[in-house]
C-alpha cells in the first residue's frame, strides 16, 4: 500500500467537497460565523485548524489501542486543549501581532465540533497515516468555506481585502456603499447558506427528497 | 491488561494530567522570555503609536527610549507617587487609583500620555491618550482591546477611528468632560465628541465609559499648570 493509495486519496480530498464538514455535515458553523468578517483572520484561523486537527488526529490514532472506552472522550479533550494551548503559546512567542488578531478564536478551537467529530469517527479506527491525511483533509475543507465566506464578507462589507482597499474610490463617487450587514453575524450565516445551495445543485446526491 | 477495569482507567487518567501537565509547563516557561519581550515592545509601539509614531516592533524599544524623557505614576490629587510607571499592572493600579503618565518630546514640544481601562463587549479594552503641554487638547490616541468582534468593536483599533480624537479637548469651559463617542450623526452637548463604530455600539459605549472614567483620575493632574 502506497502512501497516496486510492482509499488514501479519498480520505484527503472527500472532505473538500463530497463530505465537506461544514457545507454537509454541519459541523462548526458557530466559529466559520464568528472569525469570518474579515479575510484574514479566517486564513489563520482555517490554517491553525488544519494543524490542530491534523495533529490531534494522528496522537489519539497512536494512543487508540490504550484509551479505555469510557474515559475516551475526556482523553480526546485533554490532547485537543493540549494541542491548541501550544498553538497559541508558540504563536504568542513567535507571531504576536498574528495572536493579538485571533485573540480568543485560537482559544475557542477546542470547542469546534469537527476536531471531536474526526478523533471520535475516524482516527479511534484507523492507523496514523491515514488520520493524518483526514486531519488535514476536513481541516481544509473547513478552511475553504471560511476563506470563501471571509472573502466575500470583507469585500462587499468593507470594499477591502486583506484590509486593502480593492473597490475603486470612482465607485464610491457614483454612490456605492458598502454593505454594513455584511460584517454582521447573520449575514455569515446567509453567505454560508448560499454556498450550500450552489453546492448542492452542483452535487444531486446530496440533495434530501 | 483490562481495559474496562477501573483501576486502568484511573491509572491511565492520572498518568495522562501528569504528562500533559508537564508538557505544557516546559512550554510556557519556554517561551516565557519571548512573550515577555513581545509584552513590553507591544506597549511601547502603543505608547508610541498615542504620539502618532508607528514603528515596527524591533525598533519600537530604541524609538521609545528616544523620544519618552520620563515616567512617573501621579494620584488622584495629581501628587507624583513612587513607582515604576512602565511595567505598572494597570487593573491593579487603577483600583487604587494610581496613575501611570509618559513624558514625551515630540519634534521639540513636550506632550503627556496617560492610560486608559476600560470594558467593551466580550473583555477588557485600553489605550493611550497624548495631550499637548496645555494638558487639555488631544494629540493622539491609541486603542487596543482583547477579544472585540473583528470587523465590528475590533476597529476601534483602526486608525481612522482614533484620527477623529485629535484636536479634542478633554475640558470643555474650564470643567472637566472627557470625549464623548456617540452613534454616527448623532451629538452630544456640552462636550466635544467623535463617532462611534456602526454596528459596534457596545465596544463604542465601552470606549465613551472608559475615557470619562480613566480621564477622570488623570482630571487634578491635567488641570494643574506647573510641572
Amino acid at each position: 500500500m502506497g502512501l497516496l493509495s486510492n482509499k488514501n486519496k479519498e480520505v484527503l480530498a472527500s472532505p473538500l467537497s463530497k463530505n465537506n464538514p461544514v457545507i454537509v455535515q454541519m459541523l462548526g458553523i458557530c466559529s466559520a460565523l464568528a472569525v469570518t468578517s474579515k479575510l484574514e483572520p479566517s486564513i489563520v484561523m482555517g490554517l491553525s485548524v488544519v494543524g490542530v486537527v491534523a495533529f490531534a488526529n494522528v496522537i489519539i490514532s497512536l494512543l487508540r489501542n490504550t484509551i479505555p472506552n469510557r474515559i475516551r472522550i475526556i482523553v480526546q479533550l485533554v490532547v485537543v486543549a493540549a494541542l491548541v494551548t501550544i498553538v497559541s503559546e508558540v504563536l504568542k512567542a513567535f507571531a504576536y501581532d498574528v495572536n493579538k488578531q485571533l485573540s480568543v478564536f485560537v482559544g475557542l478551537i477546542i470547542t469546534n465540533c469537527i476536531l471531536m467529530g474526526r478523533l471520535e469517527a475516524f482516527a479511534l479506527g484507523n492507523g496514523p497515516w491515514e488520520s493524518f491525511l483526514d486531519g488535514i483533509g476536513n481541516g481544509a475543507g473547513y478552511a475553504i468555506i471560511l476563506v470563501i465566506v471571509g472573502f466575500f464578507r470583507e469585500l462587499l462589507g468593507s470594499g477591502t481585502l486583506l484590509g486593502i482597499q480593492v473597490i475603486p474610490d470612482i465607485f464610491y463617487e457614483w454612490g456605492y456603499v458598502n454593505n454594513g450587514l455584511m460584517i454582521l453575524p447573520p449575514m455569515a450565516l446567509i453567505v454560508v447558506a448560499v454556498i450550500i445551495w450552489v453546492h448542492r445543485s452542483r452535487n444531486r446526491e446530496l440533495q434530501e427528497n | 491488561m483490562n481495559r474496562d477495569s477501573n483501576t486502568y482507567t484511573i491509572i491511565y487518567a492520572s498518568v495522562m494530567v501528569l504528562l500533559v501537565a508537564i508538557v505544557l509547563a516546559v512550554t510556557s516557561q519556554s517561551l516565557k522570555p519571548f512573550q515577555n519581550e513581545n509584552e513590553a515592545n507591544d506597549k511601547r509601539q502603543q505608547i508610541l503609536r498615542s504620539v502618532n509614531i508607528d514603528v515596527n516592533a524591533d525598533q519600537a524599544e530604541a524609538e521609545y527610549n528616544k523620544l519618552i524623557q520620563d515616567a512617573f505614576l501621579i494620584n488622584e490629587a495629581g501628587e507624583k507617587v513612587e513607582g515604576n510607571a512602565f511595567d505598572l499592572d494597570i487593573v491593579k493600579a487603577f483600583r487604587q487609583k494610581v496613575y501611570p503618565v509618559f513624558v514625551a518630546n515630540v519634534n521639540g514640544s513636550t506632550k503627556y500620555v496617560m492610560a486608559l481601562y476600560g470594558a467593551g463587549l466580550w473583555g477588557p479594552i485600553w489605550g493611550y491618550i497624548a495631550v499637548d503641554d496645555d494638558k487639555n487638547t488631544i494629540f493622539g490616541v491609541d486603542f487596543s482591546h482583547q477579544g472585540e468582534t473583528p470587523g465590528l468593536g475590533a476597529e476601534i483599533v483602526n486608525p481612522s477611528f482614533s484620527a477623529q480624537f485629535v484636536g479634542k479637548k478633554i475640558f470643555y469651559d474650564g470643567t472637566f468632560k472627557s470625549i464623548a463617542v456617540v452613534k454616527p450623526g448623532k451629538s452630544a452637548a456640552g462636550q466635544d465628541y467623535v463617532d462611534g463604530i456602526s454596528g459596534g455600539t457596545i465596544t463604542s459605549q465601552g470606549v465613551d465609559e472608559m475615557l470619562y472614567k480613566s480621564l477622570q483620575g488623570y482630571a487634578n493632574f491635567l488641570s494643574s499648570k506647573n510641572q
